[in-house]
């Protein structure tokens, strides 16, 4: 009943990025469709909207979620454990990945990291698309003046270059992990905030939404029921991008020796810790290179593809 | 006669202003509300707190949190950022020798990744759905993707390790011809150009795409235009606007990214001075380079849409 309101939004934010042929009308015939066929599993609805471009970054992505979970148990040592007399070692049997600076097995010090780097990623994502949509259907459904406020204030913290900002709260208050995923959060907020806000300003021109106000719903319910749900899916191709953003800035920080700290490290602090090995080309620099970018591609091309496809992908099954 | 276009520039230049102004209130409550940490921060563990209290009324750090950010706003508004807790210089001097060397850092980013950027944009959004066009979308999306540490460290192990071409530092004090600088700015503008010039051409491709689907381009090609004359002639001039804003955009990740760059490069920018500003916790330093570079992003933003005022003929010919 209330789907054509979703591919509305959905061509708002898929016409800034990328403008494929298909109307707002196409995509709503499609949802009908799916209604006949025999109920699949959302996974198997979820590839066959993929290309193959789009299904690899989708492989990437559970793979690096997997290891995040699992990692630290299927780690052939322990994360900090020094296991070899070589250091920058090149792939062995007893160490797949080399040895780093210290003689440490390369492949536990990566799978460990996933950890931070991608838990500490999604944890900041989770709060800046959280913190952001609140806002942004704040400002949409509450009076004028209180959008004024918040459109100033987050214009005005967009202004900060993330990096830039993260450094400030880092010189103020330290880096320690709760403070890094609030400086990614924080840093990330504003874009989170304009998407969402865009997006239900349009919703809330719609004519179900005027219908619910006539009815005399109040703001609390019309921003619940009417509009939030109907912007969930653009917003979680945003979720995608922003944790993308995350991870880069993350891993920026710990590069720079302000992110995560010894002993533990993420992908970023690895590269760092290893730099010394690129002369000789050691796999402890180029492995955790090679897993940050990885993991980014892949959910750059999970999220392109799934936009091309007329978004909504997913959990397409409600 | 185009009081309506000077109206629409004074409101623009206004909002900056008031931006700024808020970014100000958000820089100083984030490193300046912490009462006692730059007086104990002088003086070390070691400090009485007799000691700490009497620095701390020098600092002026004793006053309510209101008057002292009034008084350090209005010396920020006369230039005058305090002095650096790290080595007592005035911060506005030590800005002062380092900012030409970022601005010289990005004007020739600029220079080379706007046409380039361009090129790409435009040609991808003529060639829509070709080879070409979906080879350069994987492409860039994956440049996009991928943290500028890596770019740099990868270019160091090409050129500087491995082809010996290229110095893995700039050494700016050994520029004494056209040759050396071209050799000094290579690799950090290469690394800076990977992620801005991607993010460039995809906003151009979707702002020229935009226009492409426009009525009258196919006006125009009914009435026989050939196709460079509708991209050049009609499609164009159009497109003036978005493409500022996506140049002002992508620009504005300069400084983000100068933070990383600089650093790995060993350039002796605004930006690797924050850097360390911020590894000695030296906030006035901190609060002085932000306020430049929000300062400079604010400049970009409105230039871009200063672009846009004028390139608009409905608004300039009122």
């Amino acid at each position: 009943m209330n789907r054509p309101a979703t591919s509305h939004a959905a061509t708002v934010l898929y016409a800034a990025g990328d403008s494929e042929d298909r109307t707002a009308a196409e995509v709503v015939k499609d949802a009908p469709n799916d209604a006949p066929t025999p109920p699949r599993s959302p996974l198997r609805r979820l590839a066959g909207r993929l290309s193959v471009l789009g299904l690899i970054g989708l492989a990437i992505v559970v793979f690096w979620l997997g290891v995040a979970f699992i990692g630290p148990l299927v780690a052939p040592y322990k994360g900090g454990a020094i296991t070899s007399t070589e250091i920058f070692g090149s792939y062995s049997a007893a160490h797949p990945l080399g040895t780093d600076f210290l003689g440490r097995d390369m492949l536990s010090r990566v799978l460990y990291g996933t950890q931070y780097t991608v838990g500490l990623a999604l944890a900041a994502t989770l709060l800046a698309s959280g913190i952001g949509t609140f806002f942004g259907l704040l400002a949409a459904v509450a009076p004028r003046w209180i959008d004024e406020v918040l459109s100033r204030i987050f214009d005005a913290l967009i202004s900060i270059p993330s990096k830039v900002l993260a450094l400030v709260v880092i010189a103020a208050f330290g880096s320690s992990v709760p403070m890094l995923i609030t400086v990614a959060a924080l840093a990330y907020i504003p874009g989170a905030f304009r998407i969402s806000r865009s997006l239900a300003v349009n919703l809330m021109t719609l004519e179900y939404v005027q219908v619910a106000r006539a009815r005399g719903e109040g703001l609390f319910y019309i921003a619940r029921v009417e509009v939030l749900p109907n912007m969930i899916h653009p917003m979680l191709a945003d979720f995608g991008l922003r944790f993308v953003f995350i991870v880069l800035l993350l891993s920026g920080l710990s590069f720079l020796g302000l992110g995560v700290q010894p002993p533990d490290a993420d992908w970023g602090s690895l590269v760092r810790e290893n730099i010394g090995g690129l002369a000789e080309g050691a796999p402890a620099v180029l492995m955790p290179a090679v897993a940050i970018a990885t993991l980014t591609v892949g959910v750059n091309l999970l999220i392109d593809s799934l936009r091309r496809h007329g978004g909504r992908a997913h959990g397409g099954g409600k | 006669m185009k009081a309506h276009a000077q109206r629409l520039i004074a409101a623009r230049l206004g909002l900056a202003l008031l931006t700024l102004l808020i970014v100000s209130a958000i820089v100083f409550g984030l490193t300046g509300l912490l009462p006692g940490d730059a007086a104990q921060q002088a003086l070390g563990q070691a400090a009485t707190p007799e000691q700490v209290a009497a620095l701390r009324h020098q600092f002026g750090l004793d006053q309510p949190a209101l008057t002292r950010y009034l008084h350090w706003l209005l010396q920020a508004a006369t230039g005058n950022f305090g002095t650096s807790l790290s080595n007592n210089l005035p911060v506005s001097q030590l800005i002062a020798t380092r900012l030409p060397n970022s601005l010289v850092l990005a004007g020739l980013t600029t220079l080379v990744s706007v046409p380039l950027a361009l090129a790409i944009g435009i040609s991808s959004a003529v060639f829509r759905g070709s080879l070409l066009d979906r080879a350069l979308n994987v492409l860039t999306l994956s440049a996009v993707a991928v943290p500028e540490f890596l770019v740099a460290t990868i270019a160091v192990l090409v050129f500087a390790v491995k082809l010996r071409w290229l110095p893995a530092l700039s050494y700016l004090s050994e520029v004494d011809s056209f040759g050396t600088l071209l050799r000094s700015y290579a690799m950090p503008v290469m690394t800076l150009c990977c992620v801005i010039v991607a993010q460039m051409a995809r906003m151009t491709r979707a702002a020229v795409l935009d226009q492409l689907n426009a009525p009258y381009v196919e006006m125009a090609r009914l009435k026989g235009a050939s196709p460079a004359r509708i991209v050049l002639r009609h499609v164009l001039p159009n497109t003036i606007g978005p493409i500022a804003n996506a140049v002002a955009l992508s620009l504005s990740y300069l400084f983000g990214g100068v933070v990383i760059v600089e650093s790995i490069f060993n350039y002796p920018g605004l930006a690797s001075l924050m850097v360390d500003a911020v590894t000695n916790r030296d906030l006035p330093l901190v609060q002085g380079c932000v306020m430049v570079f929000c300062a400079a992003y604010l400049v970009l933003v409105l230039i871009a849409d200063l672009c846009q005022i004028v390139s608009n003929p409905r608004l300039r010919q009122r």
